[in-house]
């Protein structure tokens, strides 16, 4: 962990730190991902991580924050999140509660109480801008979220600070390594898009699967590994309706050593070509695309 | 090569490059530029690899661009100059001509092995050895192999990737690689189709990897000779959803086709979230004032009707003549993902006739069996096989005249090109007098409607007429059309 020019405390020192770092926590990174990965630490931007569901996109969030010993603190979007679910709300019940028990004290006393720390609920957002460790913070499925979250989220990951009314403006004393990651349902706004670092994750080439195949799943053989992973990029030549990931990839791997196969022929690919494909009309395609009825 | 980077710096390069991507029509704000200049001042200069995905995640905001990225990139930070060969030599016969046997001996070799690194040095190797137009040597004239590489004969006019791949046929060599493997494997899956079948698929996506490598490095040599600005015209690809359906080539349209799916997720979406939105109906006067008895006669809640039960019909009437057949075959790949968004929706096609073909897009169906099948429908060409879309129209209001009611949105997509016959105004404005909606998508671009044969402009009075000649006008149209 080194430090830049302005003295804030970086993460990597360099790509190839990214790489041997992450490796080490058993994320193979691509050349892109260290890259950019080291540039969001480096920048301190956040990180908008874009591509297909299941390439790893929440995987590299945790891994970055086991590589650098940071806590990792993940907001999940859904549709109909809202501010309160995503950066803080004030615990009406205790306040409730301690109003009443409080009977007989004048209002300013209990307003300044009730508004003080002790009734703060903070989510997400907000519990990583107070952390004072090392912080990984992970938005998760972005684009699941409305419109009027992407606001919100522009304004604390702008310049990392969060103004409660009742309890001043909170600025963040280290600002976390920010990812955010999208299955590109919706496009997101041009306004976050442009505060972000921008990686495509796509499917790793063969070379790379191959070594996280035998990095998941070592007791597969590496004459196997290699021949599941051609497969696998056949497969995604095919115009499929869901073209198989990497971790459809270590599924089918431990699938076939749970059935304890060795070597992969008709009969092996055929038993056991669902876990990697999962809608009927591509399993069929498949099948007589490859011609394996 | 237009030499000004010495001159003016690495930041005036990197603004060049950015003006570059905004001719391609990838839109980089100063913002993205400064992020660039940012990225370039952190990153090892030296690690060509790293310097491309850096500016890609600083420059880039839609995976769609980074093909028209990585083009550029490869003119405007060129792996090198020259010939830039590696270990990968070409192989010369005796009387100094390149020896095209041993030539395809090696990178079936290296086709066997998927040596990816290995083959785009070879790739290198046989543009400058063979690709070489003009002064240069061509492949019959031949070069000393080894030595006076750059020519005593000066230097070469220009370089041409059809004739380097025209003397080495990658393709043919299919066969001969399918043998090797088949060798190799072991002996109890030597003959399994699917093995057989996943060796040749593969082996084909790596020789026209192959071909694209020869490809750009063509680009490359000749950006040196042409400068970087006329190979970035004519070299670098539009992004694919920027293309003319009409015009696309097949790699286009593959590419195309990979696009569409998800736009059309998109705008089922987008669809989902207006139709939210819209959950509520207008004001309801008698629930209004009954409620406002509480409030002492002041109307402080409002209360809105439900909304009408029942969603939307769509009908959809696609010219799939030759003409049309790439933006047809879009339309019907977005009226597929869209179909679980509408509980009614009637799918015609026509050329000269016109049948129903609603029942063939069944979810999960494969779109390419779909238009076969289309087109072996009896009743779809009635005459000549090309469109006439007065005998369509008449065809369809006599056959099918309860298709359209005033619940129904009508969408008619197609050329308005008639062949010169009668465009049966009065057919059509009488379906789009019982229709709700009614619009018009025309593969065209604006300026020829009207000219030659086509009745777009005439059409255009009956029913408003969108242009839509790419995946992100088609895209942006029916999202803003479809009935909610």
């Amino acid at each position: 962990m080194g430090s830049d020019a302005t003295g804030r405390t970086t993460l990597f020192d360099s790509v190839d730190d990214v790489v041997t770092r992450l490796g080490d926590v058993g994320y193979l990174a691509s050349n892109a991902v260290a890259t950019t990965v080291f540039l969001a630490d480096r920048l301190g931007k956040p990180l908008l991580v874009e591509g297909p569901a299941g390439v790893g996109k929440t995987e590299l969030a945790r891994a970055v924050a086991e590589a650098t010993d940071a806590g990792l603190v993940r907001l999940q979007c859904y549709e109909g999140i809202d501010e309160a679910r995503a950066l803080y709300e004030w615990n009406h019940a205790k306040q409730l509660l301690r109003i009443q028990a409080s009977q007989g004290q004048d209002w300013d006393a209990t307003r300044d109480d009730v508004f003080s720390e002790e009734f703060l609920l903070t989510r997400p957002l907000l519990t990583a801008i107070r952390r004072d460790e090392p912080t990984v913070l992970l938005v998760d499925e972005t684009d699941k979220a409305d419109v009027e979250v992407e606001g919100l989220l522009l304004e604390v990951l702008g310049d990392f600070q969060v103004t409660v009314p009742e309890l001043g403006t909170i600025t963040a004393t280290q600002k976390p390594f920010t990812l955010l990651t999208s299955n590109a349902t919706r496009e997101l706004s041009e306004a976050l898009k442009r505060r972000c670092l921008f990686l495509h994750l796509d499917f790793p080439d063969a070379e790379l699967e191959r070594r996280i195949v035998a990095s998941r799943v070592p007791q597969l053989g590496e004459a196997l590994a290699e021949e599941l992973v051609r497969i696998i990029g056949v497969l995604r030549g095919l115009e499929l309706r869901k073209a198989p990931s990497v971790s459809e990839t270590i599924d089918w791997a431990r699938t076939l050593v749970a059935l304890g196969l060795d070597t992969l022929d008709d009969e092996a690919v055929r038993q056991s070509l669902g876990v990697v494909l999962k809608h009927r009309a591509d399993l069929v395609k498949a099948s007589s695309e490859l011609r394996l009825n | 090569m237009t030499a000004t980077t010495p001159d003016r710096g690495l930041p005036a390069h990197l603004v060049d490059f950015v003006q570059a991507l905004r001719r391609h029509q990838v839109d980089v704000g100063p913002g993205e530029t400064v992020d660039a200049a940012a990225v370039m001042a952190e990153i090892d200069l030296l690690r060509r690899e790293q310097l491309r995905e850096g500016l890609a995640a600083a420059l880039l905001r839609r995976s769609g661009q980074r093909q028209t990225f990585d083009a550029l990139f490869e003119l405007w930070w060129p792996l090198g100059q020259g010939a830039a060969l590696g270990e990968v030599a070409l192989p010369y016969s005796e009387d100094g001509s390149v020896d095209i046997d041993a030539l395809r001996d090696l990178l079936a070799e290296l086709l066997v092995d998927g040596d990816t690194a290995a083959l785009s040095e070879l790739a290198r190797a046989v543009v400058d050895g063979l690709g070489t137009l003009g002064a240069g040597r061509g492949p019959g004239s031949g070069g000393s192999g080894g030595q006076g590489r750059d020519g005593a004969q000066g230097p070469p006019s220009g370089f041409s990737s059809y004739q380097a791949l025209n003397s080495v046929k990658p393709e043919t060599l299919l066969a001969r690689v399918l043998a090797e493997l088949r060798g190799r494997r072991q002996a109890d899956a030597a003959d399994s189709p699917f093995a057989e079948e996943v060796a040749r698929r593969e082996t084909r996506a790596r020789i026209a990897e192959f071909r694209r490598m020869v490809q750009g490095e063509t680009t490359r040599r000749g950006s040196e000779i042409r400068g970087r600005e006329a190979a970035a015209r004519t070299g670098v690809r539009r992004q694919a959803e920027q293309t003319d359906f009409l015009s696309a080539g097949a790699d286009t349209l593959a590419d195309l086709r990979r696009r569409v799916a998800p736009l059309g997720r998109h705008l089922a979406t987008r669809l989902a979230a207006r139709r939210r939105r819209a959950h509520r109906g207008p004001i309801d006067m008698r629930r209004t004032l009954r409620r406002s008895m509480s409030t002492g006669g002041v109307p402080v809640n409002l209360v809105h009707r439900r909304p009408r039960p029942g969603r939307p019909e769509l009908v959809l009437l696609c010219d799939v003549s030759g003409s049309v057949a790439g933006f047809s075959h879009f339309t019907m790949m977005l009226v597929q993902a869209l179909r679980e968004q509408f509980s009614r929706i009637r799918i015609f096609c026509f050329v000269d006739g016109c049948v129903e073909v609603t029942d063939l897009f069944t979810p999960g169906a494969d779109l390419a069996n779909i238009l076969t099948e289309v087109h072996s429908r009896r009743g779809l060409v009635a005459w000549s096989g090309h469109s006439d879309y007065g005998r369509a129209f008449e065809r369809f209001a006599d056959r099918w005249p309860d298709a359209v009611t005033d619940r129904s949105a009508l969408l008619v997509l197609g050329d308005a090109r008639t062949n010169h016959q009668d465009p049966a105004l009065g057919v059509l404005r009488a379906v789009v007098a019982r229709a709700r909606h009614a619009h018009w998508l025309n593969p065209e671009p604006q300026r020829q409607w009207g000219t030659g044969d086509s009745a777009a402009i005439e059409y255009g009075r009956v029913m408003p007429m969108h242009e839509c000649r790419t995946a992100a006008q088609l895209a942006g149209v029916v999202g803003g059309l479809l009935p909610v």
